[in-house]
């Protein structure tokens, strides 16, 4: 019995034994094909150097933004690369937690796409490189638009797509005319809705920070989504995100779509889609306006200022989101599969082109996207298209998805919902300090 | 008639209790079917039970991705390192509060209890901090003392419960052998409850490796456990679900049979003294 008590402690010891130190680079990834795809390919960069290995942790993207946030706020040092997004570059480049990027002049800092560029900088400086950029457009199936005789115009506005919703609904045949995002949270139901609102003219906040819910704008749009969600959308709609209505597209269980440009590659490939051949592709609907009527996000490569490896970290920075590599996924795995929406020079490529039939709409919608004060039809006093820049947006906006994905499942009608986020906005902007 | 009932009874019940375990069984089977499936055919609507394009395409992109016996092994490490460091702590505590006990025991211990009603991620911040000053982060070690930390309450209270249930007088009996502190507690006490002690090894096993709040908020690259490889698999912009059923699989696969095998011991264990 001592021998086994001795044999526990010894394996208790050896539990205790401390991390040995690698030379080598943390970067954390979300999970997407394209950032799998460079994990894959990196051997081409430990190829060309040979000092620098590289270790990877792979998550979902909350939960990557929580364990990240919580590194970078204790400066724990954890990660030489993070990726993040558009909404957290300007936060927290303004805190002082990612250095600025200096990737040399091969890397063509003027090749990106000037929204995406701006998107990623602050004070003028750029503190993220984009991986891949992209915008929302309105995918439909031409197949259906023919039988009911509809033609999808160049500029498609929000009474044309309720009409035609309306139109191509059939729900015996199990066809829903048009399927959106309806799942609460900051970066899905209300990532689209804010969208929807910026077409009819609406904004989150006034110059004074004041939330705007109870204006005639937010009304109208949430009327209009409610509506036709309620009359030609999917059953259980309120719990729909981008994967749920990807899979229902997918089937052919929807006319109309409006979503990130990258569902383009999705439901265009025969291997994953019932309707490759019959998918069309238009912009995003216009209300009162086209102004910010589609979305603009960026997945990005960012070094944290608490890391010791910069030097290291910007290299790997340069490879991964530089001409090169676009050449290299190009020679691997095809045109049609390099990661889109961040250079210019990627959309002069006529074998890109070829390759990419949804290629000049998602570029169109990249570029027509302005996250700045004067994108919206009004002076808004935030950047961004969907979002607003500030650390309080998250946890605000996910609750005022939550009161719209409630109208929507029928909990609470769209006048309680817009009176529930007035009040609630208005009360954390107060406690936060912006209205004084 | 009379032989009637209780045989139909009989049959109602071994009916319930196969719905009952079919229930609990179901999303385990659901996980491994949709892991044989292509991500196509995993969302599917109607979905296919059985009469599908059987695939092993989803693991072999697993494998290729991942490196999964790092992950296991780190698992290992962590549920078999915090288990017997539990153990080490658990038995002395749990026979001072059986068989030693003062007038603050029964507090003692309902305190150990509270601290388990607490939600984890009201200390996330501090350990956070603690484990980043003393270098644990992303650390087999720190994982390993705080999953023995995390589970210590259980331990003590199942050792404490099942050495209630021997009799005093035979450990003094030892003692008036001349039997001393250590003796009494590895050559009487021990075997005695052995069946006890090895249900609470396995549940803090079973415990530790299915962790997930605290593996995942603490580690990277280097220390991340089986909960991470499964999360890696997630994504809001895609479709996962297969792959994510592999990795889940293959997660799940080692302490499904370590409970299979060990089945016989849990029962024991966890009615040890229910009948005597």
């Amino acid at each position: 019995m001592r021998r086994t008590l001795a044999a526990l402690v010894g394996t208790a010891a050896l539990v205790i034994a401390g991390p040995s130190l690698a030379d080598t680079l943390t970067i954390a990834t979300v999970n997407n094909g394209d950032m799998i795809r460079m994990q894959r390919l990196a051997d081409d960069f430990r190829q060309k150097n040979p000092g620098i290995d590289l270790n990877w942790v792979t998550l979902e993207e909350n939960a990557l933004r929580e364990k990240v946030t919580t590194d970078i706020a204790t400066k724990a040092g954890q990660y030489d690369v993070l990726t993040i997004g558009t909404y957290e570059v300007p936060i927290w480049a303004k805190q002082g937690w990612l250095t600025p990027l200096d990737l040399g002049s091969a890397y063509d800092v003027g090749d990106l796409l000037p929204p995406i560029r701006s998107g990623l900088s602050y004070d003028g400086k750029l503190y993220a490189a984009p991986f891949y950029g992209e915008s929302s457009m309105l995918m439909y199936r031409k197949d259906l638009f023919a039988k009911a005789g509809l033609t999808m115009p160049e500029k498609p506005t929000w009474d044309f797509i309720t009409e035609a919703a309306d139109k191509i609904t059939d729900k015996q045949a199990g066809i829903y005319g048009i399927c959106l995002r309806g799942k609460a949270g900051w970066g899905e139901n209300m990532a689209f809705l804010t969208t929807m609102a910026n077409s009819y003219g609406a904004r989150w906040f006034n110059e004074k920070w004041e939330p705007e819910f109870n204006g005639p704008q937010w009304k109208t749009a949430l009327n209009t989504y409610l509506e036709m969600m309620k009359k030609d959308g999917p059953p259980g709609a309120s719990s729909n995100g981008f994967n749920e209505n990807l899979a229902l597209f997918q089937g052919g269980k929807c006319g109309m779509w409006i979503d990130a440009t990258v569902a383009a590659s999705f439901v265009s490939d025969p291997k994953q889609s019932k309707v490759a051949n019959d998918v069309g592709f238009a912009p995003a609907p216009c209300g009162t306006t086209c102004k910010n009527a589609n979305w603009l996000w960026s997945w990005a490569l960012a070094i944290p200022s608490s890391s010791k490896k910069t030097a290291d970290a910007e290299k790997f920075v340069a490879w991964a989101t530089g001409k090169d590599y676009l050449q290299l996924v190009a020679a691997k795995d095809g045109w049609a599969n390099v990661p889109p929406g961040t250079r210019k020079s990627l959309y002069d490529n006529p074998e890109y082109l070829k390759a990419a039939p949804f290629a000049q709409m998602t570029l169109q919608a990249i570029d027509s996207a302005d996250p700045g004060l004067d994108g919206n039809s009004k002076p808004k006093p935030y950047i961004g298209v969907q979002f607003a820049a500030i650390p309080e947006f998250q946890g605000i906006a996910t609750a005022v998805g939550q009161q719209f994905s409630a109208a929507l499942a029928g909990q609470t009608s769209a006048s309680q919902a817009l009176q529930n986020a007035q009040l609630l906005t208005e009360r954390e902007m107060r406690r936060a300090g912006y209205i004084k | 008639m009379a032989r009637a009932i209780p045989t139909r009874r009989r049959w109602l019940l071994s009916l319930l209790a196969w719905a009952v375990g079919l229930i609990i069984f179901f999303p385990i089977l659901w996980t491994v079917l949709t892991s044989f499936k292509t991500e196509g055919e995993a969302i599917a609507a109607p979905p296919h039970i059985l009469f599908f394009h059987w695939t092993l395409e989803n693991y072999a992109e697993v494998q290729q991705r991942s490196n999964y016996i790092e992950h296991v092994t780190n698992s290992v490490v962590i549920a078999l390192g915090s288990t017997l460091l539990a153990l080490l702590i658990g038995v002395p505590a749990a026979w001072a509060a059986a068989f030693a006990p003062t007038r603050r025991t029964k507090d003692l211990l309902m305190w150990m209890l509270s601290t388990k009603m607490m939600p984890p991620v009201g200390v996330l911040v501090p350990i956070y901090l603690l484990f980043r000053d003393w270098g644990l982060l992303d650390t087999l070690t720190g994982l390993t003392v705080l999953m023995m930390l995390v589970n210590l309450p259980i331990v003590v209270w199942m050792l404490y419960t099942y050495f209630r249930e021997i009799p005093a007088d035979i450990l003094e009996a030892a003692r008036m052998d001349g039997a001393r502190l250590f003796n009494e507690i590895v050559h009487v006490l021990a075997p005695m409850a052995a069946p006890g002690i090895a249900s609470t090894m396995l549940l803090n096993i079973i415990l530790a490796w299915n962790e997930a709040f605290w593996t995942l908020n603490l580690t990277a690259a280097k220390a991340a456990p089986l909960s991470a490889f499964i999360a890696s698999y997630s994504s809001p912009e895609g479709l996962f679900w297969a792959k994510l059923s592999a990795a889940s699989t293959m997660a799940i696969a080692p302490i499904l049979i370590l409970g299979w095998f060990s089945q016989r011991q849990l029962v024991r264990g966890l009615t040890f003294g229910a009948v005597k």
